[in-house]
């Protein structure tokens, strides 16, 4: 769930009001959104995305608040982490296949995994019959 | 009402905000009409495709490719697919999705060719706001739905709802109305189906509308017990019990109702483990590269995916990956009511996947398909008929917005746990039986009867309680169906009825409010029961 919101880092732009599926945040008149209806978070992690600043940190638990520090937020590293790897911070390098350059083999490798456990669960079958 | 109004009108007004919505309002105004869109969310981060990444079903057209395609599915849709809709939803797919390079940013398919078919969510719902928005569709974000509007001669006329942002509430006319607000995942948690309440299926059935193939809705999700994330890390997954003993799963692709049972045969029992160090090599290094948000619970939870052990959960997916929905009674994507339209998971699949969920494939190859269908036909239609606003029309919500006696609020928190066991509890959804079915009937009709008498919901309360009574409808029908298809088929599962019945190769309808009925749709069947 939306864990805490750094007001030094927030521009007041309120586009991660407007970018929450599921209206947790509430426009703040002069400044930071605040934190409203958190029992509607489903912890999608989607503002951070929508977030330019890096200002908004969702915590990993969808099933209830968690208290961190935001000391500890800075420290982990993973703020603004999710927008940095789906590369909405910056634009593709030049003549690459853009971000989305590995998103082919999703398929591919579902596949490859369903087929280990199939192959997986056939040897255990047989080494039982065995 | 004393609070304040306004008052909007379009061509075609298009309900909901996900991947079939907006498919549908470019096709609307592309075929020129003034389109405008209203969700209950943000056009972009609203749905189940938000947080995604749908596979379209992508088969060239090369000499009897995509025909063999469309027969191996079609064996395995349990007789009610048909060949038609599958070859139709293979065309509009490869015709459609090329057209959205301008605003998504597609890769490579790792021949050195452009790889069109599979989308990341959050970058495709980007992609498909700004397409709608250039093609001149009107958005409304944050403005839900909470009933339609209809003509006296029971077609349909609009909407009203509530601005959720703004406090105001609103009224739509239009020449026609499409319904895209997705299936109904009954808040088990599934990511991204918050918001995936029913609410158009509510909606439509208080108009008048029926509903198709409802009893198709077991299916789950496996994730983290504490996060429901995408399913691709976890398909080599082994799995323990709580002594660390390795429990005999069978594989999830193949036997999907093999595989759901005995995960939730061992979780009934206690606590399950999953360990995914089995994975594909090739998946570990570059799983944050295809599904960023994947690894992301895992990481902030100080955890290794491929390394840490972790407790799992499914979580009930409904409708959502369930097949049912609104019927389709024509090749527009028309719902049994004249002026309504039905796009994605709110129409049901079954014309593409039968008893079976069909899988990523087929399901947004559907939703992009019945979008661009009913966006083109609900546009041809208000251009031959008009707005006609000078027509009267009336609100027809009730449960939650006009009690049938005294009002007086209804513990909402008590709803949700009645629904949930007879929608998504393992034992009642993957061992479905008559006299389970019976219960769940009884105890839902008891909830609806007390939300529908009683409660009636102010301002922004209103939503929260339409979500609610939808959902209540929504398990209605499910049970009601499922215990109406006397035999097992696809995903409907019977435990006292676990053999396919030959004579029930009928799709089944069902709908009502106050009363719940069903019908199956081959006149022979309802003939026979009658």
């Amino acid at each position: 769930m939306i864990a805490h919101i750094f007001e030094d880092r927030c521009t007041a732009c309120q586009a991660c009001v407007s970018a929450c599926p599921t209206h947790v945040l509430d426009a703040g008149p002069d400044g930071a959104p605040r934190i409203a209806r958190l029992d509607q978070c489903q912890t999608c992690f989607l503002c951070e995305l929508h977030c330019e600043a890096d200002a908004i940190y969702v915590g990993p638990d969808q099933r209830q608040p968690e208290a961190i520090s935001p000391e500890a937020i800075l420290a982990s590293g993973h703020l603004g982490r999710l927008r940095h790897d789906h590369g909405w911070d910056r634009e593709p390098e030049p003549g690459s296949t853009g971000h989305l350059h590995d998103f082919w083999q999703l398929g591919p490798l579902l596949r490859e995994g369903a087929e280990i456990a199939a192959r997986r669960y056939s040897e255990r079958q047989a080494s039982d019959r065995a | 009402m004393t609070e304040e109004g306004i008052d909007l009108q379009a061509d075609v007004l298009i309900i909901g905000g996900g991947m079939a919505a907006c498919w549908a309002a470019i096709a609307a105004a592309q075929a020129g009409a003034d389109v405008l869109l209203v969700d209950k969310g943000f056009v972009g981060t609203s749905g189940v495709t938000a947080t995604g990444g749908p596979n379209h079903w992508w088969v060239a057209p090369e000499p009897g490719k995509r025909e063999a395609a469309v027969e191996e599915r079609h064996a395995r849709s349990f007789g009610l697919a048909e060949r038609h809709w599958m070859a139709r939803i293979i065309e509009e797919s490869w015709i459609a999705l090329p057209t959205l390079a301008r605003y998504y940013p597609f890769g490579g398919d790792g021949r050195g060719g452009t790889f069109y078919p599979g989308v990341r969510g959050p970058e495709y719902m980007r992609a498909l706001r700004r397409y709608a928005t250039d093609a001149g569709v009107r958005i409304l974000d944050h403005h839900p739905a909470l009933e339609l509007l209809v003509h006296d001669d029971g077609s349909v006329a609009g909407a009203a709802g509530h601005g959720r942002l703004t406090g105001q509430s609103w009224r739509a006319r239009a020449g026609a109305v499409i319904m895209a607000t997705g299936g109904c995942a009954f808040r088990s948690g599934l990511i991204g189906s918050h918001g995936n309440t029913g609410d158009g299926l509510l909606m439509a059935a208080e108009a008048g509308a029926a509903l198709s193939g409802m009893e198709f809705s077991v299916s789950y999700s496996l994730s983290p017990a504490w996060n429901s994330t995408r399913t691709l890390p976890y398909f080599a997954a082994r799995f323990f019990d709580q002594d660390g003993r390795e429990l005999d799963i069978p594989p999830p692709i193949g036997g999907e109702g093999a595989h759901l049972r005995a995960l939730a045969s061992a979780m009934l029992a206690g606590p399950v483990i999953a360990d995914l160090s089995d994975a594909p090599d090739g998946l570990k290094p570059i799983l944050r590269r295809i599904q960023p948000a994947s690894p992301t619970p895992f990481e902030r939870r100080g955890l290794d995916i491929f390394r840490d052990r972790f407790e799992i959960k499914l979580f009930g997916e409904g409708t959502v990956r369930g097949t049912g929905g609104l019927q389709v009674v024509d090749a527009h994507c028309q719902t049994s009511l004249s002026g309504l339209y039905a796009a994605g998971d709110s129409a049901t699949r079954e014309l593409v996947a039968g008893a079976t969920s069909g899988g990523g494939a087929q399901n947004a190859a559907w939703a992009l398909t019945s979008g661009r269908i009913a966006g083109a036909a609900a546009a041809a239609r208000a251009k031959r008929d008009g707005r006609r606003l000078g027509a009267a029309a009336r609100a027809v919500g009730q449960a939650g917005l006009r009690p049938a006696a005294s009002p007086r609020p209804v513990d909402l928190k008590a709803v949700l746990p009645v629904v949930q066991h007879a929608t998504i509890g393992y034992d009642d959804a993957l061992w479905r039986s008559a006299p389970k079915l019976a219960r769940a009937r009884d105890a839902l009709d008891g909830a609806w009867r007390l939300l529908a008498d009683h409660d009636q919901g102010v301002g922004l309360d209103r939503g929260g309680l339409r979500e609610h009574a939808a959902m209540i409808a929504a398990a209605r029908w499910v049970t009601a169906a499922a215990h109406r298809r006397d035999e097992s088929r696809g995903m409907h599962m019977r435990a006292d009825r676990p053999a396919t019945d030959a004579a029930l190769a009928s799709r089944l309808l069902t709908g009502g409010t106050d009363k719940v009925w069903t019908r199956f749709e081959t006149p022979a069947l309802q003939e026979a029961a009658a």
